[in-house]
This record gives structure tokens, sequence and C-alpha cells, in this order.
């Protein structure tokens, strides 16, 4: 009985895994949307999540034209749409979990359509959601059409510490192998573990201890390596950007986009223009 | 205990992007006097590590559930404050772009609530004092646990005060307090334990490895206390300008929709609504509904007294709005994508 529940939950953690390693995949494909300078896409997705995140708590109808950002990225960046949804679905829900207690909280009716009763808290649990999916979405969208060195480069070229944005390629790096590392271990000892025995504290310090020595192991190694190599303390990283009018365009077009959709409530023109003309 | 972005408001994530920033700024020019380049390998294999051992986990005897390794208590341990909290700022920024683990403004809040407190609160005035420079299995177990619990507290109180300070999710500040602290009490000592065990080993299979780690000077010195308070002083003094901006902004804004719309109906509870509002109502009131349809001779009446005067239109419309808008959206996406494959 043991080796089936094994088996599901190695494939689970690999398949997690290899979902990082797709994100690179994806991010380096050629298409416009990656080909722009990395600054100008992660610029605009700051601007988006403030003003997204800017709108008051019932705001629902005024959120829905923002996923134009998102949506138009993933179809020039070719990414499938179908994995970030996946990806945002499996995300920790403590949105959700925090979000549900506003339907309990807020009781007093806000909408009342056609015989049916909206609470406010409904509308604010909603209003929630809907932030949740433009704001994790972009976030996985810029890396998914940039790369995660790309958006580092572009980190240090806007003024964060050097020595900050070398620990992050450095981290990204070695993400990979030390997970598999661990990936290992985990299935040796599950291998050897019947009905959960031996899997308690004892072992696991053991466990990740050693992890944790062969980690120190490789710094030093790596340090060596490095030191042969001429580092003294920084990486120098030789790739050009260019910072040109197409990039100055789609920072101030999607800029102003935005703004015109924080001031100006979209669906409202529309739904009123509609309901208008079916009188 | 990730924030995110859905539940905080530009003026909480922007204050404490700013905190946040700042400890990086310090940290980073305190590496770099430091001028020790052994340590820029060893904190990224080390961060790599914290991911790693997550990935590993051991049963809780008992209850059914299991536990893994925090990060912030074993990186303070290992590196000392300033590079353990690069390292954990390295972790969370790599969660929030990869795994989707809170949100990229909330990522200062993250980086505040699970790296300060390990590194320059709990390690320090926790861990250190106990510990000092004789280890026993004892000491160090309670010292992890203890430290781990400090850390894991403060930083769940932060997450409160951050939601309700944000005042998207309604938990009021007693309620959330009594939900998250005990259940972060269980996780810390959980997180100590596992840290303890971590160390522990560490130190009893090769005790020079602890030692001849590259560690930062003492904390506590008063450099470092200057920054902590210029620190604070900073962010409550963002923080006031910023709320004040936050608190007086939304009117700020009607005002501005004012003046550019020429009306106030955008917002909602508006007053030029009224007229155009109770069109609505009349024209929806005589269509074939079967609201309508109810005997009752008063409940017209009674159904265009239930319309509330102040949302009713603006619903009907955002809801047929959002729902051609989402079309819309979605529809560009396709087009640009077939365009796209025909090229």
């Amino acid at each position: 009985m043991d080796v089936p529940v094994l088996d599901i939950d190695m494939a689970a953690i690999d398949r997690h895994f290899f979902d990082i390693g797709y994100m690179d995949t994806l991010s380096s494909q050629q298409t416009p949307v990656h080909q722009l300078d990395p600054r100008a896409k992660l610029l605009t997705t700051l601007v988006f999540i403030v003003i997204v995140v800017s709108f008051g708590k019932y705001e629902i109808s005024a959120l829905i034209p923002f996923f134009i950002y998102p949506v138009v990225l993933c179809a020039i960046g070719n990414v499938p749409p179908a994995y970030l949804l996946k990806k945002l679905v499996l995300v920790s829900p403590f949105a959700i979990l925090l979000g549900i207690f506003n339907p309990l909280l807020d009781r007093d009716i806000m909408i009342r359509l056609a015989g049916i009763e909206v609470s406010g808290g409904w509308v604010s649990f909603a209003s929630i959601l809907i932030r949740f999916v433009l704001t994790v979405g972009v976030a996985l969208t810029l890396i998914a059409v940039t790369g995660f060195n790309a958006v580092c480069m572009a980190l240090e070229k806007l003024g964060a510490p050097k020595v900050f944005v070398v620990q992050l390629l450095f981290l990204h790096r070695y993400m990979f192998v030390l997970v598999d590392e661990a990936a290992r271990i985990f299935r040796a000892r599950a291998l050897r573990s019947f009905g959960g025995e031996g899997t308690g504290i004892k072992s696991y310090g053991s466990l990740a201890g050693q992890l944790l020595l062969r980690t120190l192991d490789r710094a030093q190694r790596i340090y060596l390596a490095m030191s042969c190599r001429g580092f003294e303390g920084q990486i120098r990283i030789m790739r050009p950007l260019r910072f040109g009018p197409r990039e100055i365009g789609f920072i101030f077009g999607w800029s102003a986009i935005f703004f015109l959709m924080r001031f100006y409530n979209l669906p409202v023109l529309i739904g009123r223009a509609m309901t208008e003309l079916m009188r | 205990m990730h924030m995110a972005d859905a539940l905080i408001s530009p003026a909480v994530g922007g204050t404490m992007w700013a905190a946040s920033a700042g400890l990086i700024g310090y940290c980073s020019k305190k590496l770099k006097d430091d001028l020790d380049d052994r340590k820029i390998p060893l904190m990224g294999v080390v961060g790599a590590f914290i991911f790693a051992a997550q990935m590993i986990n051991f049963t809780i005897p008992g209850t059914g559930s299991s536990g893994h390794l925090g990060g912030g208590m074993i990186l303070a341990i290992l590196l000392g404050p300033s590079a353990a909290f690069l390292t954990m700022a390295s972790v969370l920024f790599v969660q929030a772009l990869f795994f989707a683990d809170g949100g990229l403004l909330a990522l200062g809040c993250n980086i505040f609530n699970m790296g300060f407190y390990p590194c320059f609160v709990a390690y320090p005035l926790v861990y250190k004092p106990i510990v000092a420079n004789r280890p026993s299995d004892g000491r160090l177990m309670v010292a992890a646990i203890l430290a781990a619990i400090v850390a894991l507290q403060l930083g769940a109180f932060s997450v409160v005060i951050q939601t309700v300070l944000s005042g998207i999710s309604m938990l009021p500040l007693g309620t959330f307090i009594l939900f998250m602290q005990p259940i972060h009490l269980a996780i810390g000592f959980v997180e100590g334990l596992a840290t303890a065990a971590v160390v522990f080993f560490v130190w009893k299979a090769r005790p020079e490895m602890i030692h001849s780690l590259p560690r930062d000077a003492a904390v506590g010195n008063r450099s470092f206390r200057t920054v902590l308070i210029g620190l604070l002083v900073a962010t409550v003094a963002i923080g006031g300008v910023l709320s004040w901006f936050a608190s007086t902004r939304p009117d700020g804004l009607e005002w501005s929709i004012f003046k550019a719309a020429g009306t106030e109906e955008l917002e909602g509870p508006g007053k030029g609504i009224h007229t155009s509002l109770e069109k609505v109502q009349g024209k929806t009131a005589l269509l074939p509904g079967y609201n309508f349809k109810a005997p009752s001779a008063n409940l017209p009446v009674e159904t265009s007294d239930a319309w509330p005067v102040a949302d009713g239109g603006t619903t009907v419309a955002g809801l047929v709005g959002g729902a051609i808008t989402l079309i819309l959206a979605l529809s560009i996406g396709f087009a640009l994508k077939r365009r796209k494959r025909k090229t």
C-alpha cells in the first residue's frame, strides 16, 4: 500500500519543480513582448498592481477591464493561459481564507436584483478574488514573458543593491540543483519507511542536517571555482539593455490605459449604453 | 503567512516596501563593507537550501500533520543577521515570482514580516543571549524554539496589523489576533524544533562548520541601533504621510472624476445619478417580470422601494458592462493569438 502513495507524492513534487523550469522555458521565447527591455515590463507591472489595489473594497465592475493587460501579454507572449490559471488555483489561498470572513461579517444588503439579495460581504469577497487573480496573474505573466535573470538585471539597472541582485541570481541557479538533491533524499527515505516509521524529528534532523553540510561544502567548492576565475565580489553580466521608443511607448501607453480605467468605470458606461439601447 | 496583494492597500504596501527596501540597502552596504566575498556564493546556496529543505518534512506524533524548516531563524544562525536578511528577502522574492506566493506589492510586507523579525529581533535578542558561547543540547533547543516562536508571533501580529490597516478584509482586530496568534504559536514551536534539530546535527557532526562560517560583526552595536531608530522614524513618517494621502485621496479622486467626467455618478451613490436611475427603475418595473405579476396591488410600490436608490442602476449597468468588457478583453487576446499563428 505504501508504494502508490509514494508514487503520487513524488510525482506531485517533481511536477511542482518541473513547473519552475517550464517558466524558464516560456521566458526564453522570442516574441515582441519578450524582446522588450525588462525594465519596461517590470515598471508597467508595478503601475498595474498599484492601480488595481487602489480601488475601494466594494469595487467589482471597474476591475474587470484590467484583465486586458495580462490577456494581451499572454496572447502576444505566447503563454498558455490554462497553465497560468492552474498555477493561480494551486497557490496558497491565504487571500481566500481571509476574504471568506467578509460575507460573515458584513451582512448588510448592498445589491438587490430581481429578487436576489447580495450582501456587502459577498461583494467585497468577489472583489478580493478578482484582485487576487489580477495581481498574482500579472506577476506570473511578468516572469513568463521576461525571465528571472532579465528581471534581476532590470532590478539592478533600477538601482537595487548589486549584492542583492547577485544573491537572487545565485539562488535561482542553485535552487534547481538542491531541489533535485532534496527530492532524492525524500525518495530514499520514503522507500525505506513503512507506515510512517522513521519519518519523525530525529531522522529529520540528520537528513536535513546532511543536506545542509553538503550545501555548505558545495558553497566552498563554488567559491574556490569562482576565485580561480577571478571573482572579486561581483558578477559581471554582459547583456546590453536598450531602452528605446518602443519601451517608452509600452510604459506610457499602458499606464495611460490603466489611469483611464481607474477614473472611468468602463463596464458601467458600456452597460448603461446597452440598457439605454435595449429600452 | 504570506500577505497577498489582494488584501493590502497601496499605502500599507508602499510603506512596507520602503521599510524593506531600506533594510535591503542597509544589509547590502554592510556586506559590502565586510569585504568577505566568500559569503556571496554561501548566501546563494544556503538560500537554495531553504527551498530544498522545505521539501523534506517530518511527522508530528499524535497530530497526523507534518512540519518542515521555516527559513529566517536557521539563516540567521548560519549567516548572521544581515546576510540572513538578504537571503530571506531573495527567497521571498523568488516565491513571489515563481510560486505566486503573495504578490509583488505585498513583497515588502512579506520581507519585513518574515525577514526582519527572525534576523534582527529574535536572533540577537533571544537566540544569542540564551546560547551564548557554550551551546549544549538543552540551550540550543530552548533558544531555537523560543526564537522561532517570538519571530513568528511578531510576524503574525504584523500580518494582522497590515491587513486591518488596509481595510480590504473586514476581520476586526481582536478576532483576527485570536485567530492568528495561537496558530502561529504552534507553527513557531514546530519550526523551532526543526531548526534546533538541524543546527544540533551540524554542531555534533562538524562543530568547526558553525565556527568557521563567515559571519557579521556583532549586532546590537551602535551603528545598527541608529539605523533601526532611523528606520522606525522613516516608517512612521512615510506611513503617516501615505495614510493621510490615502484617506484624503478617495475624495480627491471623486472630485477629479467629477471634474473630468462632468458627473459624479461613476462612483455610485452620487446625487446626479438620481434622475437617470429613476428612469431605469421605472422602465424595469414596467418590464413583464414575475414581480409585477404578483396579485398584491401595493407590491409594485414595494419593489420600487426595495431597489436601493444608490446602487441599483449602477449594478445592472455594471453587470452587463462587466460581462461585455470581459468578453472584449478575452476576444482581443484570441484575435492576437490567431493573427500570430497565421503569420
